[in-house]
């Protein structure tokens, strides 16, 4: 009988039952509760978090919050100059930045190398840009860990990514040709389409988004001259929103204008490559089974504190029976208790998730080769995770105190078996 | 008050039948102090049992206040337990974890009296048996004999119809017992019904009426018991 009566004995129970145990069993009972609550939360959000921070690169330093790119079957953007101009109009669009974009080889060592030397060269996606406005829309500045960014005037001048040095690949793959003895300063010849161009290194950018790693950066108006394109138009155009800004709300609004019919309009989200949408559904299934062996591991030792907990007080149990204390309200006791452990550790561990640990993960992010690994814990996944574990909790609570309770009430006062 | 009618309780575990109670007729008025004597395993606490609705009967008939509680459900015997009887055991029984007047406060709770009326009940009827200084003590901060009254406090702080008792005295060095039997001359005076499980002569007299059982029979019941009387209810048949 689920009376308001029962409710409120079991609750009267409960709080005496607990304020009167032992600390330290009180104590470790939360602690378990505490681990369990991180388990579920941490681990999921740590794997999340590796290709999140993945993500969160590619964003911040490649694609930005908004991206317009050339249609698959196109060589560049058409009417890009009144596509720069219609992005103007539209609201929430902080900065932008126009790219060219070609692919081309790299040679160094040129001068030095005899006929029968093997040329050192390496395969590059080269892009002109306006160093200020990249670097407003994607930092790129802040990305130099050797020599110094572009400035208006730096003509003849190059940045490459650090894959395209060999001194740091990682690996020695034929594939990923890389050139060798090339440093900030030191001349190197950039061939894109047979326009031969001889550049100085100012600066090596060093990231974990591959589209900046293998990639070489040059003023645009000079390449725009080498790759013979005097009409204006682009290959790719990046925005960087207003912090309230919605990506896809400006997508839409371009998109309402019918800039899908001759350009593709994607936000940082669509263009995403699809594998990391794929191993963020792996990861998340990863964590959703280690999480359930973490909530099962919880519930049994609740089932088993309750139980013994039931056990050992079988006597009292029956002596409130005996003087007529509803077994409803003696089972919600229990259940009350459970609850109480459950939300107390998580409680903590909602202190310790937000406090510390997602603080901590932002400022020294796991250093993986791929991503700087972040903890992705957002609230309302964090709070379902909660309810979770404090419905398994309840429920391995009630069932060892049902089990007890409904046993004959003379043989728990007498304690026969 | 309270009559039964051929009752009769068999205990059968397995193949083993165990006949405890032998078709006991019985009948207490209200008002009256009733104790029950019987040596060692003559029934004395299975009849308790049944009669204050803790165990059921294996046949026979139980009826309080005109109540033939044969009928009745789980549910409506634990209303009646709660409502109408009190109960005191040989150890206490008191909750662990709740301190005195907790203790004596939670069957109020539980018949709906809000918290400021069973607390201020509990504290009556614990000062009513000069308690009122152990209010807040846990059960394990207080004697034996403390305990007991504690116990005796429950029991009677809802002024139930019937108050049972156990061997309430077993536990308890002479002067306890002592005052423990003098609470229930009181109560008694002030027209309870108790019916007393003993085995102990000296106070087993003090009651209006001695029942004497042996081997699941009613063999005597003898109004105004002299120490006679309780004397050859102790005596092997």
């Amino acid at each position: 009988m689920l009376s308001p009566l029962n409710y409120r004995i079991g609750f009267f129970l409960a709080i005496r039952q607990i304020r009167r145990a032992s600390l330290w069993t009180t104590g470790l009972i939360i602690f378990v509760m505490v681990l369990t609550f991180l388990n579920l939360v941490v681990v999921s959000g740590i794997l999340v978090g590796l290709i999140q921070g993945s993500i969160n690169a590619w964003r911040s330093e490649y694609t930005s919050d908004v991206i317009i790119s050339t249609l698959d079957d196109k060589k560049y953007i058409e009417n890009s100059t009144n596509l720069l101009e219609l992005i103007k109009s539209i609201p929430g669009i902080e900065s932008v930045s126009a790219r060219y974009s070609e692919g081309g080889t790299l040679e160094a060592n040129y001068k030095t190398r005899k006929d029968t030397d093997k040329a050192n060269v390496a395969a590059a996606q080269i892009f002109g840009i306006n160093p200020s406005d990249e670097q407003s829309a994607t930092g790129l500045g802040d990305k130099i860990f050797e020599g110094s960014y572009l400035t208006s005037g730096d003509y003849d001048k190059v940045l490459l990514g650090y894959f395209l040095l060999s001194q740091y690949v990682p690996v020695d793959d034929p594939n990923l040709a890389a050139l060798k003895n090339v440093g900030v300063g030191d001349k190197i010849r950039i061939n894109v389409n047979g326009v031969i161009r001889e550049v100085t290194v100012k600066g090596i950018i060093k990231s974990k988004v591959d589209g900046l790693t293998r990639n070489a950066f040059m003023l645009d108006s000079q390449f725009r001259s080498m790759i013979g394109r005097n009409d204006g138009n682009v290959d790719q155009i990046v925005m960087k929103l207003s912090p309230h800004a919605d990506p896809i709300n400006v997508r839409d609004a371009l998109t309402l204008h019918g800039v899908d019919q001759y350009a593709k309009v994607q936000t940082y989200a669509d263009a995403q490559p699809k594998f990391l949408k794929d191993i963020i559904n792996t990861f998340n299934m990863l964590g959703a089974a280690f999480g359930s062996i973490g909530l099962i591991v919880a519930s049994i030792t609740i089932f088993i504190v309750v139980f013994i907990n039931a056990l050992t007080r079988r006597k009292y149990i029956g002596i409130m029976k005996g003087i007529g204390i509803h077994g409803r309200a003696v089972e919600i006791s229990y259940v009350f208790q459970s609850a109480f452990y459950a939300l107390f550790g998580s409680g903590i561990g909602l202190v310790l998730l937000y406090g510390l640990l997602v603080p901590a993960f932002i400022a020294h992010p796991i250093d993986f080769p791929f991503s700087d690994g972040i903890l992705v814990a957002p609230l309302s996944d964090t709070l379902f995770r909660v309810g979770l574990l404090v419905f398994a909790t309840l429920v391995a609570g009630y069932i060892p105190a049902w089990m007890i309770i409904r046993k004959n009430t003379l043989d728990s006062i007498l304690g026969r078996n | 008050m309270i009559v039964t009618r051929n009752l009769v309780r068999t205990y059968v575990k397995g193949d083993v039948v165990t006949p405890v109670l032998k078709g006991i007729d019985f009948e207490a008025q209200e008002g009256e102090f009733v104790a029950i004597m019987g040596r060692s395993g003559a029934g004395k606490s299975t009849f308790l049992y049944q009669m204050s609705l803790l165990d059921d009967p294996t046949s026979g008939e139980i009826v309080i206040g005109g109540h033939d509680t044969h009928h009745m459900s789980a549910q409506q015997k634990m209303k009646f337990r709660l409502e109408k009887f009190g109960y005191v055991f040989q150890d206490y029984a008191l909750l662990p974890d709740l301190t005195a007047i907790e203790n004596v406060a939670l069957p109020l709770l539980m018949q709906g009296l809000d918290r400021i009326e069973a607390y201020t009940k509990a504290g009556d009827s614990l000062g009513r048996i000069n308690l009122g200084h152990r209010l807040y003590s846990l059960p394990s901060q207080l004697s034996g004999g403390e305990q007991q009254r504690v116990s005796i406090a429950r029991a009677v702080a809802h002024s139930p119809k019937i108050l049972f008792a156990d061997e309430p005295t077993a536990n308890l060095d002479n002067i306890s017992s002592r005052a423990v039997m003098d609470i229930f001359l009181d109560l008694h005076k002030q027209g309870q019904t108790i019916i007393m499980v003993t085995h102990e002569e000296e106070y087993a007299k003090l009651a209006q009426k001695l029942i004497h059982l042996d081997d699941g029979k009613v063999i005597s019941s003898v109004q105004h018991p002299t120490m006679r009387d309780v004397k050859d209810a102790e005596k092997p048949i």
